[in-house]
């Protein structure tokens, strides 16, 4: 396969682009990353993501393929203006690469509120977006790839189309402007087509031709729901995961690490692990072991049979002690007053007041597919086969671990077993790069046990809110928020970079500080807690916590201003933010929300603005003689445009399942300072019988283009508890759930 | 010890201890990767194959109790000659991360081969062991519907 060959033979290309972007300066920043397609003789690499020769056209979609439908909404956005059948194309992942680098992560991490932001700062986010490219932010996460790959990719295409029109222009003696393209051919002025293949070698010859974008009204592929290109392979069992990756003369292997989290291992007896059947080698990885052989059961076997004894973790032993520490952040001063609106400290005559205080657990990612990475070291370097969110992360990482120059290093992205923010991560790499070390010239597979999966996650962090507020005259007059919780941004600008990381932390307040609800004295408090124990981007991270405290704290102010919890809601919306108060409108409708409720019936209602988009839901519950089952959930969310309606509907469902299954049953908590839950068994997720009927509206009318692949997950957890609420009348301030509510499993 | 097995309708030879699970030879030993790996425990259905027609969890299925023929994913229907049941999950556009898909496929072809018309309940029985973390559900229930639709008229 040419492509394959091409990408061998380039990757330094693609990585030289990282080493420069250790000097960061503006002329780098603004320089055209390398293209990391090198084409051989006869094929054109347009641009790092349009490549075509004599057997057809290739898009590049690199973008970590999770489930959320990207590897196809890339590529429509690429063909709608390359005038390209998606079933006509091959569409890859690509390299690690600068040139792939993601330009919206940046903007989302800019201050303010969001929903109200001007076109200025609008602009001010894509300009600071293309600092993304020196900071080798290749990746996919925090719901950016539409709003990344939006222009981007269009004009990708379309300069591509014009430069192949360019070549067909001067082999006709004809003006590019009198041919037309059309699935994949060119078409001249007298009706002949000549294919966009046979056209590669003279288009390889020209410089890319600039080209502007079509108008919406002409779109064939975006804004309608495309078969997705995975979906065949994923019905077959041929799709290939990390977990698949087969290469002549594969060894297997398997990792078992301190349970302490972050401590290391003072010694181990493997005497009587190494003679059992398959061993065949076991390796010491520095927190622990890898045994490696011939079949992933037999190693796990031995892995288990190891005798090691561990260093303590540099944390607190048990759930309880870990937020005691917790709660001592709040004897600190704030990280952050991200809003500070009115005067939150002055008393409001007249007013009611209401305090709550809350609790939100630690969460494992719990991916389908275990952490899982191929690696094999080889006289020229090393190549890594994974399911990573950051491909040239994993290239450094990987590099740092070998003691390799990043250039030496190859990553072949595959699919992605779920994500959820676990595949941001770089520990699998690590291990597996390690495994490969011990057997140069021998590819590995390491699969790591679900056990040790789940208890060797950089989990979402454990949160505490202390919140005040106070209504009168049937509206919210004050909310005044404190959270405290672990930063995962800080913890992981220290492994990546090695340097703390420090500031105004806005993701551990979002969620809380930026809802659009007009209250005229609105107060958001910050508080990092300073606990040593491994955390992460969990599913929408900050607002993974801040949703529930928010949404339930305003259920409890409409119900202590004796008001309905959706009406309410939404007169204060409609105050703020037109477009968050049609999400509410639209959800009343659909669901036909009357406040009123049946005997043995509860309806809950919670909104959530994150990631660009508001997000609102009703859950309904029955009670099933003492039983309590999710039945039905209504969604309503506006995100602009919806590039591929069918999966944003399902990255809506699919946000809110994740959300309810955490709501309903999720906690990792520790005791000796290890990780108690150990498999599916603790940690369930909702099942087919558990799961509710849904509908799903996406509207679009929002200015600015917003994220689907999170924010269907905040506002799941407080509208099931304030549906609980409904139903029982008792307030549930703690999660999961199922520790105050007898739920179906 | 080498045990001969049938998978797929193909004889192969396996030299492996009999207490290794089904999944790990299907997976490690013969080179069938549609079998997935989720929880080695029963507990997520991601490993699900049919042995003499009836799904089970391979991971739990030691060597020494695989009593007839196996059938995978694979051996269900493949990209050029899917089976119906593969159809409908495409049209239904099933899958997201499709990690869990083979399983779930799995699981819900035994159920249609011993129940050609099963209502919602009739699913919710005979999913529930099958988890999906991305939230397929409602699809996989639509899917299961379609293919018995199919099926009938076939």
């Amino acid at each position: 396969m040419g492509i394959g060959k091409i990408l061998r033979r380039t990757f330094l290309i693609g990585s030289a682009a990282i080493v420069g972007g250790v000097a960061f300066g503006a002329y780098y920043v603004t320089r055209p990353a390398a293209n990391p397609l090198k084409p051989r003789d006869g094929e054109a690499a347009l641009n790092p993501f349009v490549m075509i020769d004599q057997n057809g056209v290739t898009l590049f979609a690199p973008r970590a393929e999770m489930g959320q439908g990207v590897k196809t909404s890339w590529a429509a956005l690429i063909a709608e203006e390359l005038d390209v059948d998606l079933e006509q194309v091959n569409v890859l992942h690509g390299p690690a690469a600068a040139a792939y680098y993601n330009s919206a992560f940046l903007s989302d991490g800019l201050p303010g509120k969001g929903y109200d932001k001007s076109e200025f700062q609008h602009n001010l986010g894509e300009a600071l977006g293309v600092i993304g490219k020196s900071l080798s932010l290749h990746g996919t996460g925090g719901s950016t790839s539409m709003k990344d790959g939006f222009i981007r990719m269009r004009e990708a295409g379309a300069s591509a189309r014009e430069t192949i029109k360019q070549a067909a222009a001067e082999r006709l003696g004809v003006d590019r402007s009198q041919l037309k393209t059309e699935a994949g051919h060119v078409i001249a002025p007298d009706g002949t087509t000549i294919p966009y293949a046979e056209l590669a070698e003279a288009t390889a010859t020209l410089d890319p031709v600039e080209a502007e974008l079509r108008d919406p009204s002409e779109w064939r592929y975006l804004g309608r729901s495309q078969p997705r290109l995975d979906m065949v392979g994923k019905s077959t069992g041929t799709a290939e995961f990390a977990i698949d990756v087969r290469l002549p003369g594969m060894k297997f292997a398997t990792v078992r690490r301190n349970p302490k989290l972050g401590g290391g291992m003072k010694s181990f007896d493997d005497s009587g692990a190494k003679s059992m059947p398959g061993v065949e080698k076991i390796v010491d990885i520095g927190d622990g072991i890898a045994v490696i052989g011939t079949n992933t059961w037999l190693v796990i076997q031995a892995a288990e049979a190891v005798e090691i004894k561990w260093e303590d973790a540099p944390y607190p032993p048990t759930t309880d002690a870990i937020f005691a520490k917790i709660a001592k952040a709040f004897d600190g001063s704030p990280n952050s007053t991200m809003r500070d609106d009115g005067d939150v400290e002055a008393a409001i005559e007249g007013a009611t007041e209401i305090t709550a205080d809350y609790t939100a657990p630690y969460l494992a990612h719990s991916t389908m597919e275990p952490m899982t990475a191929a690696a094999q070291l080889g006289s020229n370097g090393l190549q890594v086969w994974t399911g990573t969110q950051m491909p040239l992360f994993a290239q450094m990482r990987a590099a740092s671990v070998a003691g390799l120059e990043s250039e030496q290093v190859e990553i072949n992205t595959t699919y992605l077993g779920g994500g959820f923010g676990r595949r941001l991560e770089l520990d699998f790499v690590e291990v597996a790069v390690k495994v490969a070390m011990a057997v140069p010239g021998t590819p590995v597979l390491t699969t790591w046990s679900r056990e040790e999966d789940m208890r060797h996650d950089y989990f979402r962090p454990g949160a505490m809110a202390r919140l005040r507020g106070a209504v009168k005259g049937g509206k919210a007059v004050l909310i005044d928020g404190h959270v405290a919780a672990q930063s995962p941004v800080q913890q992981a600008v220290e492994r990546i970079t090695g340097m703390a990381g420090g500031g105004p932390d806005k993701v551990l307040v979002e969620g809380f500080f930026n809802q659009p609800y007009a209250i005229p004295n609105y107060r958001m408090s910050g508080y990092v807690a300073d606990v040593k124990l491994p955390v992460g981007f969990w599913r929408s991270v900050g607002n993974s916590y801040n949703g529930f405290f928010h949404e339930t704290f305003m259920d409890e102010l409409a119900h202590a201003a004796g008001r309905d919890p959706l009406a309410f809601r939404l007169e204060h919306a409609r105050d703020e933010w037109d477009v968050a108060a049609r999400c509410l409108e639209k959800v009343r409708d659909m669901s036909g929300w009357t406040g009123k409720t049946p005997d043995g019936v509860g309806r809950g209602v919670a909104m959530t603005y994150s990631f660009g988009t508001p997000v609102a839901q009703v859950i309904e519950v029955v009670d099933e003689n003492g039983t309590i089952r999710i039945n039905k959930a209504w969604i309503a969310c506006d995100m602009g445009l919806a590039i591929d309606p069918h999966v944003v509907k399902a990255q809506m469902f699919g946000g809110m399942m994740y959300g309810l299954s955490a709501a309903c049953f999720g906690e990792i908590t520790f005791d000796g300072g290890e990780v108690e839950q150990w498999n599916f068994p603790d940690y369930d997720a909702l099942r087919m019988h558990t799961a509710p009927q849904v509908e799903v509206e996406v509207l679009e009318t929002n200015r600015f283009m917003g994220g689907a692949g999170e924010p269907g997950t905040p506002p799941s957890m407080p509208a099931l508890g304030n549906a609980l609420f409904d139903l029982t009348g008792n307030r549930a301030r703690t999660l999961p759930l199922s520790h105050t509510f007898d739920l179906l499993i | 010890m080498a045990t001969t097995l049938t998978i797929n309708g193909k004889t192969h030879q396996v030299d492996l201890p009999d207490d290794v699970p089904l999944l790990w030879v299907l997976r490690d030993e013969v080179g069938l990767t549609g079998t997935k790996f989720g929880c080695g425990v029963a507990a997520c259905g991601a490993c699900t194959v049919h042995i003499n027609g009836e799904a089970v969890r391979s991971c739990q299925t030691p060597l020494s109790d695989v009593d007839g023929p196996v059938t995978t994913i694979e051996g269900v229907g493949t990209p050029e000659s899917l089976a119906t049941i593969q159809q409908a999950w495409i049209e239904n556009q099933v899958a997201q991360c499709g990690y869990c898909q083979s399983g779930q496929i799995m699981q819900a072809a035994s159920l249609l081969a011993e129940n050609s018309a099963p209502t919602d309940a009739d699913i919710d029985d005979a999913m529930q062991g099958n988890l999906c973390r991305c939230g397929t559900y409602p699809r996989i229930r639509a899917a299961i519907h379609d293919a018995a639709t199919k099926l009938k008229e076939a």
